[in-house]
């Protein structure tokens, strides 16, 4: 090898200095060239024969995804994920905190949409494996959502970026840095013109930091911001509103009745996971007064009124289907009539005036909130009735706004898209740098940005995939996962905190921060390295104690943003006039997917919307009144056609959808996401325009007389029809879910128990089995519960949950070990709904238990109903006799056994299920064990709330509680003994360990439907 | 033999059960020369390859479930149980009639039994070794189905003796056991007489073993009477206990539709029912490819088919039952289990039941009816249609809604589970074509004693 290459020694000091925790093997791979990379593949053949066999040679079908997923843990271990493979030496004095077998955990920070959430990642032996919420962050409190939970399976992803890629060719860091570097000059001497860069809302420090400089190195560049789904309306709102940028920060625990004008304030958006937090405390606090015949506090009041049914919407005491486009007239009315002047006279007056006396009579304790998707005007609407209320101060805060760079005297914090796409229209783009966005992917349709992209002269594109983006870039930057880069963020409310790796980058990949540092004349600098030095000169005191306390806790202290008290400003009459026309069409941001990102996410494709049930697809959802209009029913093809654009999408028929709306979701229909989400669904974004993202007032559809297969984890509606046509309901004496009024939980404690029949514990033949020690059990408070879906991601991480694809779900056999039931009340056309969480019911009497012939499923002593997996046989008949239907087969082998990355990823304390054999929910028994050797090593018993389940531990609404049933003191035991406790159908004298609160409502006495 | 011993026309006489004018020669030379001195006609040959071919269906069926997995077929979430348990349920209960006709039927002396217990008994064993294939392939790791045996071993795991499933396992392995001696037993005499009349070496040195060096003595026939009347003895309980059994795999479990006491002799009374047809479906031809009418007499058929009324009826009551204990129990869940599977997806298939189990077979109230061959072997199809609905029914409807309206799902069966199923027909139907072509399909040496007239037994000249 020697002699071949002069090899630059300057460069890779630099280098090695620069990679703080990477770990490299000779000069030549650190230099990287090209003689390293062919003794590379001289030495070690087996990999590129690996990487065709794992198909990464060739397009792959999503449905061979089960067997495919997977990269080669060659690439990945060709930088290191762990120790280098060429030496290998056994620890002689070992680091004190590492212990085989024992996982640590490290504070993080997780953004998305320019917001942090603190994030403690569990790492075992160097691998981190599940992401917790961090409960000292403000953003997160110990809870997290769907998507940061699922963000571990993204890092792990073997579609991502692997290397640099030059034209499409694999190049690397060095000739992308010499390229930069003759460019350089003609920047600079243009002053930055014709350079622009285009990225996603980011709050990170740094990040500002480093584009501030960036601006005064260049100052004729230009910086454009695109977040397909992101703030801009609510931005823009309170710069209606008050004339400055600032965003308003809630307090739901304050609020006694809350108004939220197409907010889906509970489940998504910034904050969302603490506003469902401080929402579902005092609901619970609420009914713990009532329990004991206390008015204080009393119980919040919900209305939401919005076009698609959310999860908000079916935890709301009154909700309303309101079109899109008569959103803002609503809002005007709800204005005046807040004000005491006469609401307008149409169908909502009467919903209107009962929620503005309520508003009115708890002034100061109550909110009215817009939703990001609303229109700025409806935006600053709710901000002037909170105003009016007396709210701020209160129930809501103001802040500076957090994201994005601070606006210096006439220059625009950001530019937007439709800039750059004229600025590339007229061809003066000399360079575009997109880091982090995909808009040829997401941009909308009436820009025609995929045909002016092109027009720039050269396009560096930074991104963790080779995505449609990246497809036409010039130069593919792979950018490194969060939990493999050092970082920084700041929370919705302006907390700051640190996001430290977990794992040296899987692939050649570098952090935006590293990459921007290349840009400002510094490259190769680590990222260690320019976060302390930003972080330096702010923190107090000594710095090396407060960097290692702020990396240890996950948080900066002191750095929340401080409150502000902007001034109100008359509102502008509306000078748009929508008339209503005939249809309209909504866009929102995916459930699952978001707006397109975690389109490669398995878990998240196979995760149930939460009001339709439907996985791996986007659905145009149609209110049941048109879909009888036009006979169409779930499935149905049809043609969209906005102003030109068109899209065909199969039909979902959502109760609950405003009549005369039909809303479709983005971020579907990628053509370069990966082998998991590449050809799914249809793209919504073609029939988006830039002027009015959120809804669109003249629609046509024509149905196509075509059926399109969707999948739905629910195919049941409370009436069946049936061959004969007649109707059998078969929700007749079947409660699943008790729900009640707080009315009527004070009138009668005992309501929910009188909903179903309870056989006391003597109607048995049998002796009673007598359990010493522990005894787990689980209490879920239906009232909390926003079905935020946090549960089953969180459990799927935990527990080595496979995902199984779309034809698998068609026919029943998802995997997910909780599941959230929801069943619907009331008139289709604005049912009301209720969710249910269902995991295992750990019966003492359990039905599987009996029938199993191997013993396979059996009791244990502390009264967890145990699967021994090696020992079944896959019989199925537990399964056939569990009445929850909480047992999940292995039907076909749907576990990937093949793909080392994802092999990285497991929990190493929970078998790996193989084909045939039964799995289920065991209160997290791995967990349990843990927290019980603990406790037997110190000599104590294990404390109530030391052991967490995953699901409890995720959920935002702390909905979940587990402990020791015996133990009369426990939270578990408290809530058994409530009035509202009862047990899924114990009416079959299963006796489940599982029991469920009723729910409460908390319904308008003016409003309460006859 | 001399002109006294003919026995007289079966219209006419005290021995209906067998028609025209036999002596000992004449039967044995019919009956053993269908095994010996026919030549192997072309239809036999056809249907031989027909029934060989399909059974390869159960070749490449079971060969790709090995592979893959029970995913495969079309079972899923909340029906995991689908056309494999129906399948084996279905020939299990087929497999009924063997027992009934050898065992019971010979204990209460009913002599007309004579001539097709031997092809019962067969049909059975076949009936039960494709049942017998169904709940191993069905389970999701079949190289551990063993595991369902209590055999000894060294981490001292006995299956869990309270499943139904493990009491399933010992009485099919036991009616398979015992069925299997009944028969053999039964061949012994007649497979000396083969091996006597075999003309070709090798046929007659393998009669020759399997008659375990049979001579006719009386010590023989007083040994060999005494031990088919104990295995009768034996195997009369195992006519009641296997589908009791079989039945308890449901009526154990708490589904709606399952957990009801009706079950077993429901299940019983439907087994024989669809028993009886099975032998019917098969013996109307046979009787007449082989010209056996003398020995399978017009009586024979009105006798299974009374029996068949008789059963059809007891099923009957069985389905009111249900229904009315639905009702009187008062529980949602069974109410609806019932409605469910009178208008619920599944309608056609409970209508069509119905149709094939209880009113179409009304009709073998007429003698008419149960006189003519043909009609009666359509009906007889019918009936084996019904009771596998029956089974369908059982199995998926009270599955696919049971009680959390949030998990129902549908059962589609896929082709895999139609290859199966047809791959075990042809299974079936190759042994049965081998049986007929190798072995005598009729107890010569119990025909022999029907020839001499049954009261004067002991005094027959020989």
């Amino acid at each position: 090898m020697s002699g071949h290459t002069k090899l630059d020694l300057v460069q890779i000091r630099q280098r090695a200095a620069g990679n703080g925790r990477q770990y490299w093997r000779s000069l030549e791979e650190l230099a990287g060239t090209p003689e390293f990379q062919a003794f590379l593949e001289h030495e070690f053949p087996q990999h590129s024969e690996q990487a065709e066999a794992l198909g990464l040679a060739g397009p792959v079908n999503r449905r061979q995804m089960i067997s495919l997923m997977g990269a080669s843990l060659a690439m990945a271990g060709l930088t290191g994920c762990s120790n280098p493979p060429d030496k290998i030496v056994p620890y002689v004095t070992p680091p004190e905190y590492m212990i085989p077998g024992k996982p640590l955990f490290f504070a993080s920070s997780f953004e998305q949409g320019g917001f942090a959430t603190g994030v403690l990642v569990e790492s075992h032996m160097g691998r981190p494996t599940k992401i917790e919420g961090n409960p000292e962050h403000p953003a997160s409190l110990g809870s997290t959502d769907v998507f940061t939970q699922a963000s571990i399976l993204q890092m792990y992803d073997p579609d991502r970026s692997q290397t640099v890629l030059h034209l499409g060719n694999i190049s690397g860091w060095e000739a992308f840095q010499a390229w930069f570097n003759e460019q350089k000059d003609t920047i600079t001497a243009k002053k930055g013109q014709g350079l622009h860069i285009l990225t996603e809302s980011f709050a990170s420090p740094t990040l500002v930091d480093q584009f501030t400089k960036l601006q005064a190195q260049w100052p004729q560049m230009r910086w454009h911001v695109f977040d397909p789904a992101g703030r801009e309306n609510a931005r823009a709102g309170a710069q209606l509103a008050f004339g400055e940028a600032v965003s308003p920060i809630y307090d739901f625990q304050k609020a006694a009745v809350i108004v939220s004008l197409g907010a889906d304030f509970l489940t998504a958006g910034a904050g969302s996971v603490v506003y469902a937090r401080q929402y579902a405390a005092r609901r619970r606090e609420a009914a713990a007064a009532i329990d004991e015949n206390k008015k204080e506090p009393a119980m919040t009041r919900l209305y939401v009124a919005e076009t698609t049914p959310t999860s908000t919407g079916a935890c709301a005491d009154h909700r309303l289907p309101v079109r899109a486009s008569e959103m803002e007239a609503f809002a005007r009315g709800l204005a005046a009539g807040i004000e005491g002047k006469p609401v307008p006279a149409d169908k909502n007056q009467k919903w209107i005036e009962a929620a503005a006396r309520d508003l009115k009579k708890n002034s100061g304790a109550c909110l009215v909130l817009a939703g990001d998707e609303q229109p700025p005007m409806v935006h600053a609407l709710a901000h002037q009735m909170n105003q009016a209320l007396g709210n701020a101060g209160k129930t809501v805060r103001y802040i500076a706004q957090v994201e994005g760079l601070p606006a210096t005297s006439g220059k625009p914090a950001g530019e937007s898209l439709d800039t750059l796409n004229d600025a590339l229209k007229a061809g003066t783009v000399d360079y575009l740098f997109v880091i982090g966005a995909n808009p040829r992917y997401s941009a909308p349709g009436d820009l025609d940005f995929r045909n002016n992209f092109g027009k720039a002269r050269q396009i560096v594109h930074v991104g963790m995939y080779q995505d449609e983006t990246a497809e036409w870039a010039h130069w593919h930057l792979p950018l490194s996962h969060y939990l493999e880069a050092w970082g920084d963020g700041r929370a919705f409310d302006g907390t700051a905190s640190l996001a430290q790796p977990l794992i040296a980058p899987l692939y050649d990949s570098k952090s935006a921060i590293e990459i921007l540092s290349g840009l400002l004349g510094k490259p190769g600098r680590s990222g260690y390295d320019i976060v302390r030095e930003y972080w330096k000169p702010k923190l107090s005191g000594d710095f090396e104690s407060a960097w290692r306390k702020a990396l240890h806790d996950g948080v900066i202290p002191n750095t929340a943003a401080a409150a502000k008290t902007p001034g109100i400003k008359p509102l502008p009459a509306s000078d748009v006039s929508r008339a209503a026309t005939k249809l309209e069409l909504v866009f929102r941001a995916d459930s699952t997917i978001g707006d397109g990102r975690w389109a490669n996410n398995g878990w998240l494709q196979e995760l149930p919307k939460s009001m339709t049930r439907v996985v791996w697809d986007a659905v145009a959802q149609v209110s049941p009144a048109d879909a009888e209009a036009a006979k169409l029913t779930n499935g149905s093809r049809i043609k969209l056609v906005v102003n030109g654009r068109t899209a065909t999408a199969p039909v979902w028929v959502t109760p609950g959808q405003a009549a005369g709306s039909i809303t479709v979701t983005l971020g579907y229909g990628r053509w370069r996401a990966g082998r998991v989400g590449t050809g799914v669904g249809f793209n919504a974004y073609e029939l988006r325009s830039s002027s009015s993202p959120w809804f669109e007032t003249d629609l046509t559809f024509t149905s196509l007389d075509e059926t399109y297969p969707l999948s739905a984890t629910h195919s049941h509606h409370t009436l069946e029809s049936t061959p004969s046509g007649t109707k059998i309901d078969s929700m007749v004496g079947r409660n699943p879910v008790r729900v009640g009024t707080a009315e009527e939980f004070a009138k009668d404690h005992e309501f929910a128990a009188k909903m179903g029949e309870d056989p006391p514990r003597s109607l048995s033949l049998y002796p009673e089995f007598k359990h010493d020690g522990y005894n787990w059990g689980m209490a879920v408070d239906l009232s909390s519960c926003v079905g935020c879906n946090a549960c089953v991601i969180a459990c799927q991480s935990e527990n080595n949950i496979p995902v199984v694809g779309k034809d698998q779900v068609a026919n029943g056999r998802e995997m997910q070990w909780i599941r959230i039931d929801r069943y619907y009340e009331g008139d289709i056309e604005n049912p009301d709904a209720h969710f249910q969480p269902v995991m295992c019911q750990q019966c003492e009497n359990a039905p599987c238990e009996v029938v199993c012939p191997v013993g396979a499923t059996s009791h244990t002593e502390e009264g967890l109903n145990a699967m021994v997996y090696n020992r079944c046989v896959g019989t199925r008949y537990c399964a056939n006799n569990c009445p929850y239907k909480v047992r999940r087969f292995n039907f076909l082998a749907y576990q990937d056994w093949d793909t080392p990355s994802l092999a990285l990823m497991r929990n190493p304390n929970v078998t790996t299920r193989s084909r045939g054999v039964m799995e289920k929910c065991t209160y997290c028994v791995q967990r349990i064990q843990e927290a019980k050797i603990t406790a037997e090593k110190q000599d104590r018993t294990v404390r109530d709330g030391e052991i967490q389940t995953a699901c409890q531990q995720v959920c935002p609404a702390q909905a979940i509680t587990f402990g020791d049933i015996h133990d009369p003191k426990s939270g578990v035991s408290q809530l058994r003994k409530s009035p509202l406790n009862y047990g899924l159908l114990a009416d079959l004298q299963t006796r489940p360990r599982t029991t469920y609160l009723a729910r409460l409502r908390n319904p308008n006495p003016e409003l309460e439907k006859a | 033999m001399s002109d006294e011993h003919k026995p007289v026309p079966a219209s006419e006489g005290e021995n209906p059960f067998i028609g025209g004018e036999h002596t000992y020669a004449t039967v044995t030379d019919k009956i053993a020369a269908i095994a010996l001195a026919r030549r192997t006609s072309k239809g036999w040959v056809l249907g031989f390859l027909f029934s060989f071919a399909l059974m390869q269906l159960l070749l490449v069926a079971v060969g790709y479930l090995l592979y893959k997995g029970v995913g495969i077929w079309g079972i899923n979430a909340p029906v995991y149980w689908g056309w494999a348990i129906i399948n084996f349920v279905w020939w299990i209960g087929i497999g009924h009639a063997g027992t009934l006709i050898s065992a019971i039927l010979l204990l209460v002396r009913q002599e007309w039994r004579t001539s097709i217990n031997r092809f019962a008994e067969a049909m059975t064993l076949f009936a039960v070794s494709c049942a017998g294939l169904y709940p191993l392939l069905h389970v999701g790791r079949q190289w551990f189905g063993y595991w369902l045996l209590p055999l000894p071993n060294t981490m001292r795991i006995w299956p869990q003796f309270r499943s139904p499933l493990i009491w399933d396992v010992f009485a099919v392995s036991t009616y398979a056991t015992v069925s299997l001696l009944f028969w053999f037993v039964g061949l012994i005499p007649d497979l000396a007489t083969l091996r006597d009349r075999a003309k070709v070496k090798f046929a007659k040195t393998m009669y020759g073993i399997f008659a375990m060096g049979w001579r006719g003595s009386a010590k023989h026939w007083y040994r060999y009477e005494t031990a088919y009347l104990l295995l009768a003895g034996l195997a009369t309980p195992l006519v009641v206990s296997v589908h009791t059994v079989v039945s308890f795999d449901f009526a154990v479990g708490i589904v709606p539709g399952w957990h009801t006491t009706i079950f077993p002799p429901y299940f019983v009374a439907g087994a024989i029912y669809s028993g009886f047809a099975m032998v019917l479906t098969l013996t109307i031809p046979i009787r007449a490819i082989y010209g056996l009418q003398d020995f399978i007499t017009d009586r024979h058929l009105d006798a299974m088919a009374k029996v068949m009324l008789a059963t059809g009826l007891v099923v009957a009551y069985g389905y009111m039952m249900e229904i009315f204990m639905a009702w009187y129990g008062g529980h949602p869940y069974d109410m609806y289990m019932v409605l469910n599977r009178m208008r619920g997806p599944y309608a056609p298939g409970y209508w069509a039941l119905i149709a094939c189990n209880i009113v179409i077979p009304q009709l073998l109230w007429s003698s008419r009816v149960r006189a003519n061959a043909v009609f009666l072997w359509v009906l007889s199809l019918v009936i084996n249609v019904g009771m596998w609905l029956e089974r369908f029914i059982i199995v998926v409807t009270s599955l696919h809604r049971d009680f959390l309206p949030s998990s129902w799902g549908m059962y589609y069966p896929t082709k895999w589970d139609v290859m199966t199923f047809l791959g075990s027909i042809g299974l079936f139907l190759t042994l049965l074509f081998l049986f007929v072509r190798l072995l005598p399909v009729i107890s010569i040496a119990e025909m022999r004693g029907m020839v001499s007239s049954p009261t004067d037994k002991e005094g027959g000249h020989h």
